[in-house]
This record gives C-alpha cells, sequence and structure tokens, in this order.
C-alpha cells in the first residue's frame, strides 16, 4: 500500500538558545531572536523522519508544507535533503503570530489543494509555544481521524497500525486512513542527517509557494484577526532563588542537614 | 454561560488530576459566577462518583458500554454532546495524553478555543485567560481564549484540590449518540510494569541523569523514592541511554512535572530538563559541580559526588522518617 504523505513542519527560534541569552519583546509578544537559530521543531523533524522510513517500507510520496515567513524555506530544504519529494511553502503574509486554528485552516486548504492524501503527519508540539493543538484542529478542518503521540507506524492493506505513547506505557491503535497523526519521538525516529550532496541538490529542487489567495481563502474564513486565542502577556519570570547549600564540617553533617530539608519539605506538603 | 464543566474518566478514578481540574474548576466558576459541573466518563465505582459528587454540584454519568473504555472518537462524540447541551463558558481536563487529544477537537467542535498545559487560570472581561511557560520554560505568557467555551487542559499538582461542599452533586445520567463505527481503534493497551501511576501527578520526584553513569546507580535513587512514597524521573541523557524506560523522561521532549519536591541527583540542568520540571514547587539537587545550571533552581542542594552522598542519604531519611 503505497502512502501519499503529509508531513507538516514549523520553523521555530532554537530551543537549545541558553536562558542568558533568551530575550522577550514584551510589545510584539514575541522572543527576541539575536543571535540564535531559526531551527526546525524538532517533533516536526521526528514527524518526517517517521514518514521516510514508512516510505521506505510500502513506498509512496512524502510532501512537506511549511506556513510560515520566508525563512521557512530553509526547513523545507532541509527536508527535501532528508529526501522528501515535494516541498510547499505557504506565505505567512501579515500575520506574524497566527494562532492554532488559524494554522490548522491554512493547512489544511493547502492539503485539500496538494489532491490526494492518505497520511498527516505532524510534530506533537512545538518547541516555542507548545501548544500541541495543530493536530487535532487539522483533523477536524478535514473531518478525518487523529492519533496523537505516534512514535511508530505500520501499513497494512486495511490501513494503518500506530504505536502510541501513554502515560503508562503504550496503545496499538488501528486507523483507516485518511488519518492525522501527531508524532512525538523515540529512540527509532531520530532524524537523519542530510548527505552534503543532498543538501546541495536540495536547492535545485522546485518548491511550491503557495499565498492565502492561492489556497481560496480570505482573510475572514482564515481567522485572520486570531480570533481563536490572544497572546495578552509575555515575560521572563523572575525567579530569585539563592540556592542554601548544606554546609558542614563533615560529609555526614552534610548529608543529615540535606536529609532533614528534604523531611522538613515533605512535611509541609 | 458561566458554568464550568470538568471531564473526568471513570477508568482515573479520582486521582490527583481530577483534583486539581476539580479545585480549578470550583475557583473558576466561582470567578465567572456559575455552577461546577463534572462529566464522569466510563464506568466509575462508587468511591469514584461519590467523591466528585462531593466537590461538584451537578455530576453527569456517561456509562454506556461503549464508553467503558477510552476510545478517542466516542469520548469526543460523548463530551461535545453533554457540553453542548450544557453551553459552559468552560471545560477543564487534565493534562494526560487522552485529554489532549480530546481538547483541540472538543474546543473545535463547540465552537470555542483551547488552551495548552494550564499552570494558572484568570478571568478578564468575561474572557478565559490561562497562564503557561512557554518556550521550553524559559518565558510565560498569558493567553486570552477568545471563543466561549475555553477548553483547557491543565498541568497536573498546579491546582490546589477541591473542598467538599458537605452536601452531594445532583447526578444524572446521560445516554449520547455515538459514531456508529470508528475511524480509529485502540485495540490494545500495554502499561509499563510498576509504573502504572502517572508521573504528572506525583507530589514528590526522584530524578537522575547522565552524570550517574548507568542504570545500575537508578536502583540506589529508587530507595531514596521509595522512602519518601516518591516516583522515579530522569533526564533525556538518561532515557537515550537505555537506562531507564522512556516514560521516565521529563524535559521539553519528554514529560512536564510540576511536583511538590524535585530531587535531581546527577543532572546537570540542560534546558531540555529545566523545560520539564521547572515549575516545581521545589526543588533540591545533588551534584558535583557547583556551577551547574541546576543549582539556579533549586531551593536546597549538596555539591558532592552523588556515590558518597546517596548511601548516607538513604540511612539518615529512614531514621528521620521512623
Amino acid at each position: 500500500m503505497a502512502l501519499n504523505i503529509i508531513v507538516c513542519l514549523k520553523q521555530i527560534l532554537d530551543p537549545e538558545i541558553p536562558v542568558r541569552d533568551f530575550r522577550v519583546d514584551a510589545e510584539k509578544k514575541e522572543a527576541v531572536r539575536g543571535s540564535a537559530n531559526l531551527v526546525t521543531n524538532i517533533f516536526c523533524e521526528n514527524a518526517l523522519e517517521t514518514a521516510l522510513q514508512l516510505k521506505e517500507k510500502v513506498g509512496g510520496k512524502i510532501t512537506v508544507i511549511s506556513y510560515g515567513a520566508d525563512s521557512a524555506e530553509d526547513s523545507l530544504r532541509k527536508a527535501l535533503a532528508m529526501k522528501a519529494d515535494a516541498a510547499i511553502h505557504l506565505l505567512n503574509e501579515g500575520n506574524p503570530h497566527p494562532d492554532a486554528l488559524t494554522v490548522a485552516q491554512t493547512l489544511a486548504a493547502a492539503i485539500r489543494k496538494q489532491g490526494e492524501y492518505d497520511l498527516v503527519m505532524v510534530g506533537r508540539e512545538s518547541g516555542d509555544w507548545g501548544v500541541g493543538q495543530t493536530g487535532g484542529l487539522l483533523a477536524e478542518e478535514l473531518a478525518i481521524a487523529c492519533v496523537n503521540f505516534v512514535d511508530a507506524i505500520t501499513a497494512t492493506d486495511s490501513g494503518l497500525t500506530c504505536n502510541r505513547q501513554t502515560d503508562v506505557g503504550a496503545d496499538t491503535v488501528v486507523a483507516k486512513t485518511p488519518l492525522v497523526v501527531t508524532v512525538t519521538n523515540n529512540e527509532f525516529n531520530v532524524p537523519r542527517i542530510p548527505k552534503t550532496r543532498d543538501v546541495m541538490m536540495s536547492y535545485r529542487q522546485p518548491l511550491t509557494k503557495w499565498t492565502i489567495a492561492d489556497l481560496g481563502l480570505t482573510p475572514d474564513e482564515m481567522n485572520a484577526g486570531n480570533s481563536y486565542y490572544e497572546v495578552v502577556d509575555l515575560y521572563i519570570p523572575v525567579k530569585e532563588i539563592n540556592c542554601e547549600f548544606a554546609e558542614g564540617d563533615t560529609l555526614e553533617d552534610r548529608v543529615d542537614k540535606f536529609a532533614q530539608k528534604i523531611i522538613e519539605v515533605t512535611g509541609t506538603m | 454561560m458561566k458554568d464550568v464543566i470538568i471531564g473526568l474518566f471513570a477508568s482515573a478514578g479520582y486521582d490527583r488530576a481530577a483534583q486539581g481540574v476539580a479545585g480549578a474548576g470550583r475557583k473558576l466558576a466561582a470567578e465567572l459566577g456559575g455552577k461546577l459541573h463534572a462529566v464522569l466518563l466510563g464506568v466509575a465505582d462508587e468511591a469514584t462518583k461519590s467523591a466528585v459528587a462531593s466537590v461538584v454540584d451537578v455530576l453527569t454519568i456517561a456509562d454506556q458500554a461503549a464508553l467503558q473504555e477510552y476510545q478517542t472518537e466516542n469520548y469526543l462524540s460523548a463530551l461535545a454532546e453533554i457540553c453542548k447541551a450544557k453551553q459552559p463558558a468552560a471545560v477543564l481536563l487534565s493534562n494526560d495524553t487522552y485529554s489532549q487529544e480530546l481538547a483541540p477537537r472538543l474546543a473545535h467542535r463547540l465552537g470555542g478555543s483551547a488552551g495548552a498545559d494550564g499552570l494558572a487560570l484568570s478571568v478578564v472581561d468575561g474572557k478565559v485567560r490561562v497562564t503557561r511557560s512557554v518556550y521550553g520554560g524559559k518565558a510565560m505568557a498569558s493567553i486570552e481564549l477568545k471563543k466561549s467555551p475555553a477548553v483547557v487542559w491543565l498541568r497536573s499538582r498546579a491546582f490546589d484540590t477541591a473542598p467538599a461542599r458537605g452536601t452531594q452533586a445532583e447526578i444524572s445520567q446521560a445516554t449520547v449518540e455515538l459514531p456508529a463505527q470508528l475511524s480509529a481503534t485502540i485495540t490494545e493497551r500495554k502499561v509499563e510494569a510498576g509504573d502504572e501511576a502517572r508521573l504528572e501527578d506525583a507530589k514528590i520526584i526522584v530524578s537522575g541523569g547522565r552524570g550517574l553513569g548507568g542504570s545500575e546507580p537508578f536502583i540506589e535513587l529508587r530507595k531514596i523514592a521509595d522512602i519518601l512514597g516518591a516516583q522515579m524521573g530522569a533526564s533525556r541523557a538518561a532515557c537515550d541511554s537505555g537506562w531507564v524506560p522512556p516514560s521516565w523522561q521529563i524535559g521539553q521532549t519528554g514529560k512536564k512535572v510540576a511536583p511538590g519536591l524535585y530531587i535531581a541527583v546527577a543532572i546537570h540542568g540542560a534546558s531540555q530538563h529545566l523545560a520539564g520540571m521547572s515549575d516545581s514547587k521545589c526543588v533540591a539537587a545533588i551534584n558535583i559541580d557547583k556551577d551547574a545550571p541546576i543549582f539556579k533552581h533549586c531551593r536546597f542542594g549538596i555539591v558532592e559526588d552523588y556515590r558518597k552522598v546517596v548511601p548516607l542519604l538513604i540511612e539518615r531519611l529512614k531514621e528521620l522518617k521512623k
């Protein structure tokens, strides 16, 4: 069963930026980029890796889609270098902070426009805002099923079998296509590193660019006013914690003080 | 449009996560000036029903055969139908796997807005605001949910439990229409041995990191956890190395916890890890490096090789607990 797979990629500020370099613009309610890199959200790369492995087993086509600023092209080129087959850039014009519903509506319109599909894969959440809603909202917009926290998929003639991580273990979920899954990480879907040659080749591959108008959406239809939610405040919390280090003449004394503190805290809980 | 609904799964019982959701619901209902409803999905035992009924105003039980076990589309349909009838201002859920799966889809079906991983809730000009940590715990955001109802999943342990009201809730049974066929069916549920309790609900967590160097030291850390009635956690490095199961992982790509006490052993404090535990109410650490970032989040700590500290700590805690 060859599969037509769509993988949605989000480009974000590198989450590994050290705390000391992290700033926010309280007016714009966004993080200040500074010298930090923009990277593909790790769970989106886990989704792409899971898709690539699935395609290697059953055949098919992988199309990557990203809705974002011009720089999102870098995420798409990297995905092509990792051996995605086609890439679509949904140009984000004039709405720098689309809410989750706007993103889902835009992606849904693009997925419909690109044609037939069996499986849509998104990351479980993003490393910046961590909203974790794109998959669920996308499934509702497309009126198809959704399985969250998937870390492996196998295809059979009757559909897809997903391994879903749960709080206490794992579920096996058998689903019909078309299906949306949100992907989480495991030891088997660590994103592959593309070969240098493939990175160079990816810049020669075609990349489709669609505007909102190309998708047939009007600003009203695409919730351009961000009517779903609005960030009203963004700040770096002031944590004035002075660690009290256990002191004493001997190790035993210090461990005793540490143990007493633990008992003191647990006694107040 | 003033009432608050808490959505609970009978299979979880009235656990700490449910108690926190009820506590948040009670405060939010008071702010909105409405009633607190609970919708209990699945077959609940009498103790669960009675515990929930003692803290809410109205309890609706949906326990028809197809709802005995969680299946996404059935639970989603049931919750959506009941919520549509009650027209609440907010629907609150726990932050377990299934609730996170339901929340955005439920919001969409109700024409509302969903909010993720709430650490605090408030009402401003009649709209629900969710305070949550963003950018991997480096910043906090206050997010106004513009469409009603506000559907929010809440971080376990971030909210106090709900007080008993002294009177029992009005209880009713709901029979809901469910999909004739499911597009996605859970066919098997695997539970990792010994880890039935959710890490997110733990009051105390003892967590180990890369500095432990292998799986064996976790056996010693387990002794500390057992003395304190704590659960075990780990950093990504420890899980990726295969020393402990992936379900123990706390961090940006693992679980997000907010226990009363978090004891970090040989964890340096990479931003990946801090993203999952920095909302803990009290952090204590054992680390050989005084400049380790973890100490910036600690209320108290000890700078020493864990191999020297842990055996003494086990003995001392045992004595103090007597």
